[in-house]
C-alpha cells in the first residue's frame, strides 16, 4: 500500500513534520515496491486558509491510503476520513522509523481530529 | 522545540505592546513577532534594522480590463460584494463601461470567471510587506498591510511561521508574539497552535465584557491561557471582580500592574518600561514576566514515537 | 447625519466620546441612534444601558450538497477561491468555515447540486434609552465575518436624525466598512508616540476613502505634543481636546457616562456636539448630503 508522512525534508532520513497541513513536503512510500517519492507542499505552507483540507486532496491524489503525522486539525481529517485514508497522528522522529513504527503494527489509527480546529490558518 | 508565547487583549488599548516590548527586554534568546498588522506599534520601541524584505500577497483582486469591456453587465449581476459599478471611462465599444471597486473587492473571482469577454483581470494583489530585522534584544519579525487591504490573517500566519523558522535556526527558544485588538482573523491565526496565550487587561467593565470573548476564543481553539491586570489600582474593585471570573473560568492571574506616568515616559523616549528604569510598573513587569516564563506549558510536539497499548 | 467615530489605535476612547455623544445630542432634543460596529467587542451597551426590543441572527449564505444532483465534476471546487470546497475521489466535501458567501459555486454547478443554505454568524440587537437608539452586532466567537454583521447594523442608519457609529480601531476591513459613507469622521487619538503612530495610519486610511474627518485629542495633556504638531503640519482639524482626568477613567472603569458622572463633562460633550453638527452642516453641497456610498 502506499503511505503518505509528513515531511520536512525529502528523504526517508528526513524529521517527521509535526503539522499535517502547512508540511513542508509529504513523502508517499509504496510498502510494496519499497519506492519513494517526495511532494513539495510549500503551496500549501503558504496558502491563507484550508491548507490541511488542500494537502489532504493532494495526498489522495497521490494514491495514498495512510497518512502518518504529528497533528491532524478537523477539516483535514474529515477530508481525510471521506476518502477512506487512514489517519496516524503523535508520530515524530525520522520518516524511516515512522514507516517502520506502522509497518510493525505499532501505530494506531486515529479516531478524530488530534488538533483543536487552526479556523482555517 | 520552540515555544509561542502571544499577547493579547481582546479589547484595544490595555496595554499590549508595552507589556510586549518590556518581556523583548527581560527574555533571553527570543525572536520578536509584531502580529498587530492593521495598526503595528512595536517597532516603536524596538527599533528594528531591516535586513530582509518581502512582498506579501494577501489574495487576488479583480480589475476590469476596460478596453475589452462590452458592458454586459454580467460582472455586476454575479457579484455579492456589492463592488462592481457602471461607471467606468468609455471604449470603443460602450460609452461607460463597468468598474470594480477594489475596496469593496474580496477577492472571489466569480466576475472573471463568468465574463464573455475574458475582460477582467484578476490576479494576486501586492498589498503589504513583511520584513526580518535585528533590534537590541533579538531578531524581529514584523509587518505591514496597505491600508484597507484583505487577509491580515494570512499575513499574521506569515510573521509567525518566519519567526518561528528564525528561532529554530537560531537556537532560540521562544516567539514572543504581539497580537491584535479583537477576536477576528488576525486574532485568530496569531493563536492557533500557539503554546500559551497571555491575556492583558484592565480593570474596568468593558474589560471584564471583552475578557470574556477573547478567553472564549482561547479556549475554542484549545490554547493555554493566562491573564495579567494593567493599571490594576484604578479600580480596585473592579479588578476584584476580574479575578474572580478569571478563578471562575480555571485561568490564572500572573501577575497586576499599577497605573504608572513611567509607562507613558518610557514610550515617549522609546524604550520598553523596564529599561527606561524603576518605578511600580517596571517592577510589576519583572514580576510578571518570571511568572509568565515559569508557567509557559512545554511546546506540543511528542518526542517519541507513538506506541500501541 | 452619519457621524463616525475611529481610532488607529485601541483604547484611545472612541465608545467615551460615541456614548457621550449621543447622550448630550438626545438630551438637546435631536433625534439620535448610536450603532455599534465594533462586532468583535461590542462596548456601547455597557455605557448606555438600553432596554434590548429586538434580537435578530445574522446568517450568511453557505451551499448546501444535494448529493442526489453532484456528478464530482469539481466545477464549484475550482472556482472557490476560499479552499471551501474538496472534492475526495467523487465525494464533495463542504466546509462552511472557511466559505465567503460569494455564490461562485452555487453559480457555476451545472446540476443544481448546490442549493442555499445559511448559517449564523453573529446576532443584531436594537433598543433604545432615553431618547437614544440603539443597535448593535456581536459577531459569534471564532467566526472572522465582521464586515457582513456591520453591513446589517448599519440598515439601522436613521434616515433623518443623528446616526453615531461606534467604529472598532485600526484601519481593517470591518474598520472600512464601519465608517464608509459617513458625512464625518472623528479620529479619537491620545497624545503617545503609539497614538500619533496609529493616527497617521487612521488619517491616510480616510484619505484614501475620500471622508471628511477630523481630530479628538484624548488623555490630552498625559503625553507629549507631537500629535499636535502632527496636525498641523498636515492640515489636519483638531475639533476638540478632551483633558486628562483620572474622574473620567474612573466613570468609565465603573461602566458610566462621563456626562452623569463627572462635573464638567456634560459641557464638555455639548460643545462638541455644536461643533460636529456645525462641522457636518457647513460640508453639505447645496440641496444634498455629501457622499454617501
Amino acid at each position: 500500500m502506499r503511505v503518505a508522512v509528513t515531511a520536512q525534508g525529502t528523504t526517508l532520513e528526513s524529521a517527521v513534520d509535526q503539522r499535517f497541513g502547512r508540511c513542508r513536503y509529504f513523502i508517499v512510500f509504496d510498502t510494496n515496491t519499497g519506492a519513494a517519492e517526495a511532494h513539495d507542499n510549500t503551496i500549501n505552507l503558504n496558502a491563507a486558509q484550508g491548507a490541511g483540507i488542500q494537502t489532504a486532496s493532494n495526498i489522495s491524489q497521490a494514491g495514498a491510503e495512510a497518512v502518518v503525522t504529528g497533528h491532524v486539525g478537523p477539516n483535514a481529517f474529515r477530508a481525510l476520513s471521506a476518502a477512506g485514508i487512514g489517519v496516524y497522528t503523535g508520530v515524530s522522529g525520522r520518516v524511516s522509523e515512522a514507516l517502520s513504527a506502522l509497518a510493525d503494527g505499532r501505530l494506531t489509527p486515529a479516531e478524530s481530529a488530534d488538533s483543536e480546529a487552526h479556523g482555517g490558518f | 522545540m520552540v515555544s509561542e508565547l502571544v499577547v493579547i487583549s481582546g479589547k484595544g488599548g490595555t496595554g499590549k505592546t508595552s507589556v510586549v516590548a518590556s518581556f523583548a527586554a527581560l527574555a533571553e534568546r527570543a525572536v520578536l513577532a509584531d502580529c498587530d498588522v492593521d495598526a503595528a506599534d512595536l517597532h516603536l520601541i524596538l527599533n528594528p534594522t531591516v535586513v530582509h524584505r518581502e512582498d506579501f500577497s494577501g489574495g487576488k483582486s479583480a480589475t476590469i480590463i476596460t478596453d475589452r469591456c462590452t458592458a454586459c453587465g454580467i460582472c455586476r449581476e454575479v457579484c455579492r460584494f456589492d463592488a462592481v459599478f457602471h461607471d467606468g471611462p468609455g471604449n470603443e465599444f460602450v460609452d461607460t463601461t463597468y468598474r470594480i471597486d477594489s475596496v469593496a473587492c474580496e477577492g472571489c473571482g466569480v466576475c472573471a470567471w463568468f465574463c464573455p469577454s475574458r475582460a477582467i483581470d484578476f490576479s494576486p494583489a501586492v498589498n503589504g510587506e513583511w520584513y526580518i530585522s535585528e533590534t537590541r534584544h533579538g531578531p524581529m519579525v514584523h509587518a505591514r498591510l496597505g491600508v484597507a487591504e484583505e487577509n491580515s490573517g494570512k499575513l499574521v500566519t506569515t510573521v509567525r511561521r518566519e519567526a518561528k523558522r528564525v528561532a529554530e535556526e537560531e537556537n532560540r527558544r521562544m516567539v514572543i508574539i504581539d497580537g491584535s485588538p479583537g477576536i477576528g482573523c488576525p486574532v485568530i491565526a496569531s493563536i492557533t497552535g500557539a503554546t500559551a496565550v497571555l491575556v492583558v487587561t484592565e480593570p474596568t467593565l468593558s474589560g471584564l465584557h471583552d475578557l470574556d470573548r477573547v478567553v472564549d476564543l482561547a479556549s475554542h481553539f484549545g490554547i493555554p491561557t493566562s491573564i495579567c491586570i494593567n493599571k490594576s489600582d484604578i479600580n480596585p474593585e473592579m479588578t476584584k471582580r476580574i479575578r474572580e471570573r478569571a478563578r471562575e473560568r480555571k485561568i490564572e492571574a500572573l501577575g497586576e500592574i499599577p497605573y504608572d506616568p513611567e509607562v507613558t515616559r518610557a514610550q515617549i523616549a522609546g524604550v520598553s518600561v523596564v529599561e527606561h528604569g524603576g518605578g511600580p510598573a517596571s517592577t510589576a513587569i519583572r514580576d510578571l514576566w518570571h511568572s509568565v516564563a515559569k508557567n509557559l506549558p512545554e511546546p506540543s510536539g511528542l518526542i517519541q514515537l507513538q506506541t500501541k497499548g | 447625519m452619519v457621524v463616525a467615530v475611529a481610532s488607529g489605535k485601541g483604547g484611545t476612547g472612541k465608545t467615551t466620546v460615541a456614548v457621550n455623544l449621543a447622550r448630550v445630542i438626545a438630551q438637546n432634543g435631536d433625534p439620535v441612534r448610536y450603532l455599534d460596529c465594533d462586532v468583535e467587542e461590542p462596548n456601547g451597551h455597557i455605557f448606555l444601558q438600553p432596554r434590548i426590543e429586538t434580537t435578530q441572527p445574522v446568517n450568511v449564505m453557505v451551499p448546501v450538497l444535494d448529493p442526489t444532483k453532484c456528478n464530482a465534476c469539481g466545477l464549484c471546487r475550482d472556482i472557490c477561491e476560499y479552499g471551501a470546497i474538496a472534492l475526495m475521489g467523487r465525494k464533495l466535501l463542504i466546509f462552511p468555515n472557511l466559505c465567503r458567501s460569494c455564490g461562485g459555486c452555487v453559480r457555476v454547478c451545472p446540476t443544481g447540486a448546490l442549493p442555499e443554505g445559511h448559517r449564523p454568524v453573529g446576532v443584531i440587537e436594537t433598543g433604545s434609552v432615553d431618547g437614544i437608539g440603539f443597535v448593535h452586532g456581536r459577531m459569534n466567537i471564532g467566526e472572522a465575518m465582521a464586515p457582513t454583521i456591520i453591513r446589517r447594523v448599519k440598515d439601522h442608519i436613521l434616515p433623518e436624525g443623528v446616526s453615531i457609529i461606534d467604529a472598532p480601531p485600526g484601519t481593517s476591513c470591518p474598520v472600512i466598512q464601519s465608517v464608509r459613507g459617513a458625512d464625518f469622521v472623528l479620529l479619537v487619538t491620545e497624545p503617545t508616540p503609539f497614538g500619533l503612530h496609529d493616527l497617521t495610519l487612521a488619517v491616510e486610511m480616510l484619505k484614501e476613502l475620500k471622508l471628511p474627518f477630523g481630530v479628538i485629542v484624548n488623555r490630552a495633556g498625559s503625553g507629549d505634543d507631537r500629535v499636535n504638531t502632527y496636525c498641523r503640519d498636515e492640515g489636519v482639524e483638531i475639533i476638540a481636546e478632551i483633558p486628562d482626568d483620572r474622574r473620567v477613567a474612573e466613570a468609565y472603569s465603573r461602566g458610566l457616562l462621563a456626562v452623569d458622572a463627572v462635573p464638567g463633562y456634560a459641557e464638555v460633550f455639548d460643545e462638541l456636539r455644536s461643533s460636529i453638527l456645525e462641522r457636518c452642516e457647513s460640508q453639505k453641497p447645496i440641496g444634498g448630503t455629501a457622499g454617501r456610498a
